[in-house]
Parts: C-alpha cells; sequence; structure tokens
C-alpha cells in the first residue's frame, strides 16, 4: 500500500512535483515579491506534519525587488545543510491576513525514510493512532 | 525571421535593424532627458552613451548566437561635491534597466554605516543584506572611502570590501556597484585596495561646473519650483556665481540650491513686510534683484579682498 513510492514528504505547494529548478524556484519568489509578502528560507530536519515552526536560516528578507538575492539564501542553506528540509516561505503582513501565503520545500534529504505507525491500546479496546518519522529516532545532536 | 532571430538562430546574412532595436528600448528618451536635465558633464554623457551603445550591441550579437558574456559595469564615480553623482546615478540605474543590463532597475543608496557593523560578526550579515536587497539593481556607495581606514587595522570596513568584492564578481548579473566619492580620498582608497581597482571598469571623473553652467542649472532648479528670475535678478545671479565659487565650501549644484533657498527665504520676507498691498501671481513667482544681492556672499566676497564687483 504505497500511494507515495518515493516516500517523498508532501507538505506545502508543488510537493507532489518534482523537485523545482532554480527558475521555478525564482519565478515563484519573484511572485511573492510582487505582492510584497516577506520571503525567508527555512530548515528542519524533523518532517512531522505538525512541526509547524522551522529553524530560520539567517534573517528575514525584507525590501527585496529581485528573487536572486534569495535564491542565493536558498543555494547556502542547501550547501550548508544538505541532509535536511529547507523550505521557502512568504510571509503576508496585511491586516487580516498575517499568515504564510506560500510555502514550498527546496531541499530534500537524499534519503527520506518516512514514518512509522504508532498504535497506542486505549480504555475499551479502542485503538489510538500516530504517527513517527524515522527521521527523528536519534536524538537532535546525532541526525544526519 | 523574427522568431528565428529571437532564438538566437538567425543566419550569417541576415540582417537586423539597429534602429528598431534602438527605438524599441526607449533609450532615447531617457537620454534626452539626461540631456535635459543635466548641464554640462559631457564626458560623463559620453560614457553613458558608450555604455548604451556597447549592450544594444551586445544584445544584436546574441541574435546571432555570439555569446560574449555580460561587461562589468561596475562604476566609480569621482568629482567634487554638487557635481551630480547621485543624480546620474539613479538615471544610470533607469538606463541600464531600459537596456536589460539589470532586472529591476532600482537603486540602493548606501554609506558606511549601512555596511559595517559595529561589533565583529555584525559586518558581513549586515553587507550581505544590502547587497541582496540591491541585486536585480544598482548599489550606490556613497562616500566609498570612508569603507577603509587605514589608521584602525581592526576596522571592520575591510571585511565589508571583502564581501562587496566577492559579490562583484560572483554575482556580476545580478547587480551593478557604484562607488562615489571625492577624487583624491577615492584614488587613496584604491591605492590600498589594488582588487576593488581592478574590478571596476569605469572611472569616471565629474567635472567642476562652469559660471554659465550653473546658472543654466538654477533655471532649472528655479523653474522645477515655480519660481522665476527677474531680468535684473538673472544679472545678479551671474555676478553672485564667480564669487560664491571663489569662497570656500564652494559645492557646485549644492550651493547653488542652497543660494537659491535663501532667495526664497528673502523674497517671502520682502513679499511679508509689504503684506498692506495686494500681491499678484507675478509677486509670488518672482525673485526680485534684492533677494539675491542680500546675499552675504555679496559682502563677505569683498571683505576677503576681491576686486570690487561693479554691482553696487
Amino acid at each position: 500500500m504505497m500511494t507515495n513510492p518515493g516516500n517523498k514528504v508532501t507538505q506545502g505547494q508543488f510537493s507532489f512535483l518534482p523537485d523545482l529548478t532554480d527558475e521555478q524556484i525564482s519565478a515563484q519568489i519573484k511572485y511573492a515579491l510582487k505582492n510584497h509578502w516577506a520571503v525567508s528560507v527555512e530548515y528542519t530536519d524533523d518532517p512531522h506534519p505538525r512541526n509547524t515552526y522551522w529553524e530560520m536560516y539567517g534573517n528575514p528578507m525584507f525590501d527585496l525587488k529581485d528573487p536572486a538575492g534569495i535564491l542565493l539564501e536558498v543555494n547556502n542553506c542547501r550547501n550548508a545543510l544538505p541532509n535536511m528540509y529547507v523550505r521557502v516561505t512568504a510571509f503576508d503582513s496585511t491586516k487580516g491576513w498575517e499568515a504564510p501565503r506560500m510555502s514550498f520545500i527546496v531541499n530534500r534529504p537524499p534519503n527520506e525514510p518516512g514514518f512509522r505507525l504508532l498504535r497506542q491500546e486505549r480504555d475499551g479496546r479502542s485503538q489510538g493512532y500516530s504517527i513517527v518519522p524515522y527521521a527523528t529516532d536519534r536524538p537532535e545532536g546525532e541526525r544526519s | 525571421m523574427l522568431d528565428a532571430i529571437a532564438k538566437g538562430t538567425a543566419a550569417p546574412d541576415e540582417s537586423v535593424d539597429l534602429q528598431a532595436e534602438f527605438e524599441a528600448s526607449n533609450i532615447d528618451e531617457v537620454m534626452d532627458k539626461l540631456d535635459r536635465e543635466l548641464v554640462g558633464l559631457k564626458p560623463i554623457k559620453t560614457r553613458i552613451r558608450e555604455i548604451a551603445a556597447l549592450l544594444l550591441v551586445d544584445r544584436l550579437r546574441r541574435k546571432f548566437g555570439l555569446t560574449s558574456g555580460a561587461p562589468t559595469l561596475h562604476m566609480n564615480f569621482t568629482g567634487n561635491p554638487g557635481t551630480g553623482k547621485t543624480t546620474v546615478a539613479l538615471r544610470m540605474a533607469e538606463i541600464l534597466h531600459r537596456l536589460g543590463y539589470v532586472r529591476e532597475g532600482h537603486m540602493v543608496a548606501v554609506t558606511r554605516d549601512d555596511l559595517v557593523g559595529q561589533y565583529v560578526g555584525h559586518t558581513a550579515p549586515k553587507t550581505r543584506e544590502v547587497i541582496k536587497r540591491a541585486m536585480g539593481g544598482v548599489l550606490f556607495i556613497d562616500e566609498a572611502y570612508y569603507l577603509y581606514k587605514p589608521e584602525n587595522e581592526r576596522d571592520y570596513g575591510q571585511e565589508s570590501i571583502e564581501i562587496l568584492l566577492q559579490c562583484m564578481e560572483n554575482n556580476r548579473d545580478d547587480l551593478v556597484v557604484i562607488l562615489a566619492g571625492y577624487k583624491n580620498k577615492m584614488d587613496r582608497f584604491f591605492d590600498s585596495n589594488p582588487g576593488m581597482r581592478s574590478r571596476i571598469a569605469h572611472h569616471l571623473d565629474f567635472p567642476d561646473y562652469g559660471v554659465s553652467e550653473l546658472k543654466s542649472i538654477a533655471e532649472i532648479m528655479l523653474g522645477e519650483q515655480n519660481y522665476r528670475l527677474s531680468e535684473a535678478a538673472a544679472k545678479a545671479l551671474e555676478e553672485y556665481l564667480p564669487i560664491r565659487m571663489r569662497l570656500p565650501h564652494f559645492s557646485n549644484a549644492r550651493s547653488v540650491r542652497n543660494g537659491l533657498d535663501r532667495a526664497r527665504l528673502r523674497q517671502a520676507n520682502r513679499l511679508f513686510a509689504s503684506r498692506n498691498r495686494v500681491l499678484t501671481k507675478t509677486d509670488l513667482i518672482t525673485i526680485e534683484e534684492s533677494d539675491i544681492r542680500g546675499s552675504r556672499v555679496f559682502a563677505e566676497g569683498k571683505l576677503e579682498g576681491e576686486p570690487e564687483t561693479k554691482a553696487r
């Protein structure tokens, strides 16, 4: 029962597509900048879907006009952390939104082991289910 | 055929229309604006024309699939205060944008404070942030010689210079760096940073303005603010300028602007003093001789043993 044969983590935009090329990433960032969203680069090694807050790579980038600067950061982050998930987030600060409007993964570890299913016995023979990423099996300092 | 040209597959004997390309780029409009709004500056305008021509020809060459690599366009503007370095830099961003050399055509103007940090490890991110903001446009570093302070060997300016150099080399397609500063100080700056000198292709020296050029500048400035000089005032200004030019701290167009601002003050004061009579529009827009003559320059110019001016 493998609906996602590559075991690719599917989060955010474009995650069912093949990895985006640099030009495609630039085009997406350009769209975000056109809408005056603050774009930032984030990374994590824990792909659990409820892991919302990833670490920031560098400062969030305001007042940029051209995607080249952000692509530069993306590539710096990829080189520095090749075994981590890296995503680009565009935050909309407009009142009423105040939320990320775009978010897509731009780097994945070469090997994505996927998730383990945990079953939990509960009262009255009921079953609880949860998932744990294999990537987080080891303590934080020893991963990757 | 146009399609074939666009794809870079044009046959060698096919012809391309330089004139059409020139018109399509709208560069003419910017050049005219440059000629109209900037007085004098012959060598600068010539160089800008040359750069524009090169970029245009380059674009045509690309259509034939002739690659020649993007030319480096980092520039260094030297000149005395008020000779129009910032104005030209701003215009340069627009020109390069029209020619498709930079993608966005905005200008980020910074000084030492924006690039150099206050403690160890602060400089690099600060400089990088500025560079990222300038990408797709022009990074204009005013008073660039301040970046390097030889008397303090632990100054962080050097770190900033190194990052700049790296970006000027690696991100040549993404941004154009323009340095500006006074001639002798910039020369000293380049002497101690040979890497910087060799990475800058265009060294432009802004000449000082002559009296007649300063006068046309004054007229343009006044015109923009909806003022005009009366005939006598124009004559007074012609006498004012040479005296001002000999006084210390003369900074070309900036001094002219300050002088005119003070003349406006005196005009307002004069109108205010005669407020019992009804003013017309002409009164409001005209700067009279007395407004110019009231300048301290006339008195001070003479105090310093300058020859007596005809005006009394």
